[in-house]
């Protein structure tokens, strides 16, 4: 649809976008990257045809932009230049209407059916029916610049440029308009080029990107091409991390502040855990990195309070999530900052224990409730319903794990847990083998995110031996705790 | 079409035959308006309205005419609500080309009495393109302050350019004075019939641009990406503004404030679709010129006020408010 080879140009001699190539096929969206002042505002007017490229050459729908008249460019791209204020008020129908001037023509050209066809699907698509009678000047940013995207969609053009589209709106508009632009895109075969400021919306929305930097390309590609950390940083000059976007695959970015920023670190120690009839409770001075599969707040998060609840038999798991959230605000707990986990286990069989070799330090909590031990070899054999019992272990490391690590950690902790029933002779009922675990184990690894950061947490790794042997004795310990209890 | 158009201009058409019906009939002598189809009865009557009242009131209409629309076109052109062929300087120029061919004796044998309304509109159409690429050279936004400021500045220096060839000629130029704050009076119809054919040019010209002006107060640019041909329609903005510009000036001197007064007020009353605006301004600015003249020969009769200070006193107030109203907005 749109072919751009080698273009340089400017407003002086001087060139301020230099040697950029891309190219955008039908039914796509192009997004163009780059900090302040790297070209991206003149690569859309040298685009777009007002200023003149001073190399290169634009090739639309298989035709050079010089072949193409004002009229007729206008008919092939709708160009949206960023917003500014006009002194004159019109109203929304009219400015709108405006998008069909292309395609009048004589001096007394006539307003057809097709061009009111063309207003009225435009504001619709838009969402600006409601406003056709207003004026213009008394909308907010957000309902103006839906007004100018309907405008330029009511040129049925099948091209379109857009600069910086969602600038000064707040996200509902943000995503409202990027919505409907992506919906044009997928049902109509529009295709967009737009200037992006921030890059997760770029990334969001976009089908390929394009990143300036000092008006030459430094990347073109797939969103997941482009958006590379080590990249971004160097272009804008900014430390920042990557994430995955929780739907769709594409990456994010978030800033990171400056190293020096003030932030509490908290020291995990055993005898800060307590103990009560009710639950086992560990509150830190500064939240912890937090991996999990808790029943509340489970996943990987921030959180500050960790609690090991001890439930009846004949709790009602349907309603667990509201029970507890109006557990913790009663016992003054705050359900964002809490990390909860559930188990039938009295709480004076818990076991809490200390290992530290070196500079690493760990402390395990383990309460295991192992009398439906399921050998997970063979669990593929039963078919009867959940019963309650439960394995829950926390680990909290004084350090600073990386992503690896943690997973290695949860894997650690996890075999060194099925030693130890193993050793212990824990029985799967149903199979008469080794049980493994229980149906419902939880495992939690926090670390206070301080101090050198420990890449890996393997089995022979400082951390990960220390895991390795402390989830295994406090479980092993846990479980006699049990079984005394049980007699 | 809409009902509010259509009430606009069923108002406009009623005021303009109003005004026109009481600056014909009104004066030292009030004369019945249907003496103008009885030549029996009493044929001084006749003759005064005739000859001396319904000229007058015409040129007040056409001059009036064109002011507005010519300020309506300037301002959707610049998209500035101060814009209009007074505080832009244009008529100053346009005075600088009446007088000079006045002071020079220039008479084109092939042009005849058309020589001087071409050389103001020469005088307009060069003042404007000088004082635009002069503004752009400051500011290349055009700011609203800038382009005025620019008027102020071309306006008093070509002020004094006419104030020099006044006063480096004799006493035939001493009634330039008076020309040059603005009179419709002891015209005649000679003087209708020089400017009548530059003024439906002119609004031809300026009519033919409605659309693009339309477009033209989202910027040029969009007023490009939206498929106008910017250049061109811009020249025929300017070429048909001055034209109004010039040609009135010729015969009147300048009249300042109707350009911005009218298309301001028809703006707030049916909003800036050029395609109504411009007509209804032009039959506004119309009434307004007659009204204005009527008021200036009968305020304070016998002695006959310029015209030129009537509209200022009306117009000066509102361009203050305008000025005003748009600062607060932090608009243009």
């Amino acid at each position: 649809m749109l072919k751009v080879k080698n273009i340089s140009g400017g407003y002086s001699d001087k060139p301020i976008v230099k040697n950029v190539s891309f190219q955008v096929d039908k039914g796509k969206i192009l997004g163009i990257l780059g900090p302040n002042g790297s070209g991206k505002s003149t690569l859309l007017k040298i685009v777009s045809g007002v200023l003149k490229p001073q190399d290169g050459q634009i090739i639309i729908d298989g035709q050079t932009i010089e072949s193409y008249s004002v009229k007729q460019l206008a008919k092939k791209m709708a160009v949206l230049p960023q917003l500014h204020a006009s002194s004159f008020s019109n109203t929304v129908y009219d400015a709108i209407s405006l998008g069909r001037y292309p395609h009048q023509s004589g001096f007394f050209s006539s307003w057809s059916k097709e061009d009111e066809l063309a207003v009225q699907t435009a504001m619709e698509q838009t969402g600006v029916v409601r406003y056709k009678e207003h004026y213009l000047e008394l909308l907010s940013g957000g309902e103006q610049q839906r007004v100018f995207i309907a405008q330029a969609l009511a040129q049925n053009s099948e091209l379109l440029l857009l600069d910086e589209p969602t600038n000064h709106l707040d996200i509902a508009h943000q995503k409202q308009i990027l919505d409907m632009i992506r919906q044009q895109v997928e049902q109509n075969g529009l295709t967009v080029v737009s200037i992006f400021h921030d890059i997760n919306l770029a990334s969001l929305y976009c089908d390929e990107l394009l990143l300036l930097e000092d008006g030459e390309m430094r990347a073109f590609g797939l969103p997941h091409e482009v958006v590379l950390q080590g990249r971004i940083e160097d272009v804008y000059q900014a430390r920042i991390a990557t994430y995955p976007h929780p739907e769709l695959p594409k990456p994010q970015i978030t800033m990171l502040p400056a190293k020096e920023m003030q932030r509490n670190f908290a020291k995990v120690a055993v005898g800060d855990f307590r103990i009560t009839k009710d639950y086992i409770e560990y509150t830190a001075e500064a939240p912890l990195k937090v991996v999990s599969s808790a029943v509340h707040n489970a996943g990987i998060g921030w959180y500050e309070s960790f609690l090991n609840r001890a439930i009846s038999p004949y709790y009602d798991i349907n309603k667990v999530n509201e029970e507890t959230v109006a557990f913790l605000q009663q016992h003054q707990f705050a359900p964002t900052n809490t990390v909860v986990m559930l188990t039938a286990v009295a709480m004076n069989c818990a076991e809490i224990q200390a290992f530290s070799s070196g500079s690493c330090e760990i402390v395990v909590m383990v309460t295991a409730g192992v009398g439906n031990g399921i050998d997970v070899t063979k669990a593929y054999l039963r078919d009867e319903p959940f019963h309650i019992g439960t394995v829950n272990t926390w680990v909290f490391v004084n350090g600073k794990l990386s992503d690896e690590a943690f997973i290695q950690a949860m894997i650690t902790a996890t075999e060194a847990k099925t030693k130890a029933f193993a050793e212990q002779q824990v029985v799967d009922q149903q199979t008469k083998t080794i049980a493994t675990g229980t149906a419902t184990d939880s495992l939690l690894i926090a670390a206070t995110q301080q101090g050198e950061e420990m890449p890996y947490a393997g089995p022979i790794t400082e951390v990960g031996k220390l895991i390795g042997r402390g989830v295994f004795e406090t479980t092993m310990a846990a479980i006699v705790k049990y079984k005394q209890a049980g007699k | 079409m809409n009902k509010k158009y259509a009430f606009a201009y069923l108002v406009s058409v009623v005021l303009l035959l109003v005004s026109v019906w009481f600056g014909v009939s009104i004066g030292s002598v009030t004369i019945p308006i249907s003496t103008l189809w009885d030549k029996g009865t009493d044929p001084v009557a006749h003759s005064i309205l005739w000859n001396i009242r319904m000229p007058r009131v015409i040129l007040a209409a056409i001059i009036g005419a064109s002011l507005a629309i010519a300020g309506a076109a300037f301002q959707g052109l610049l998209k500035n609500p101060l814009a209009d062929p007074y505080t832009l300087g244009i008529s100053s120029g346009a005075s600088v080309g009446a007088v000079m061919t006045i002071f020079l004796g220039i008479s084109i044998p092939f042009l005849g009495s058309f020589t001087l309304p071409v050389f103001s509109m020469i005088g307009a159409l060069l003042t404007m393109i000088a004082v635009l690429s002069f503004a752009r050279m400051v500011d290349r936004t055009l700011k609203m302050e800038t382009l005025i400021l620019t008027g102020v500045i071309f306006s008093s220096f070509l002020g004094s350019c006419i104030s020099l060839m006044v006063a480096l000629t004799g006493e035939e130029l001493r009634e330039i004075i008076g020309w040059l704050l603005g009179s419709v009076s002891m015209r005649g119809w000679p003087y209708v019939k020089m400017i009548v054919p530059f003024m439906v040019i002119g609004v031809v010209i300026i009519w033919l641009q409605r659309r693009e002006l339309n477009a033209m107060i989202y910027g040029e640019e969009r007023a490009k990406y939206l498929g106008v041909n910017v250049k061109r329609s811009k020249f025929m903005i300017l070429v048909g503004g001055s034209m109004l510009t010039g040609a009135s000036v010729a015969v009147s001197g300048t009249i300042g404030f109707v350009g911005l007064v009218i298309p301001h007020m028809v703006r707030i009353i049916i909003g800036a679709d050029h395609r109504h605006l411009l007509p209804i301004s032009l039959l506004n600015g119309a009434s307004l010129l007659v009204i204005c003249d009527l008021v200036s020969r009968t305020i304070i009769a016998p002695v006959e006020l310029p015209i030129g200070v009537i509209t200022a006193f009306i117009g000066a107030p509102v361009f203050a408010y305008i000025f005003f109203k748009q600062r607060r907005k932090g608009g243009a």
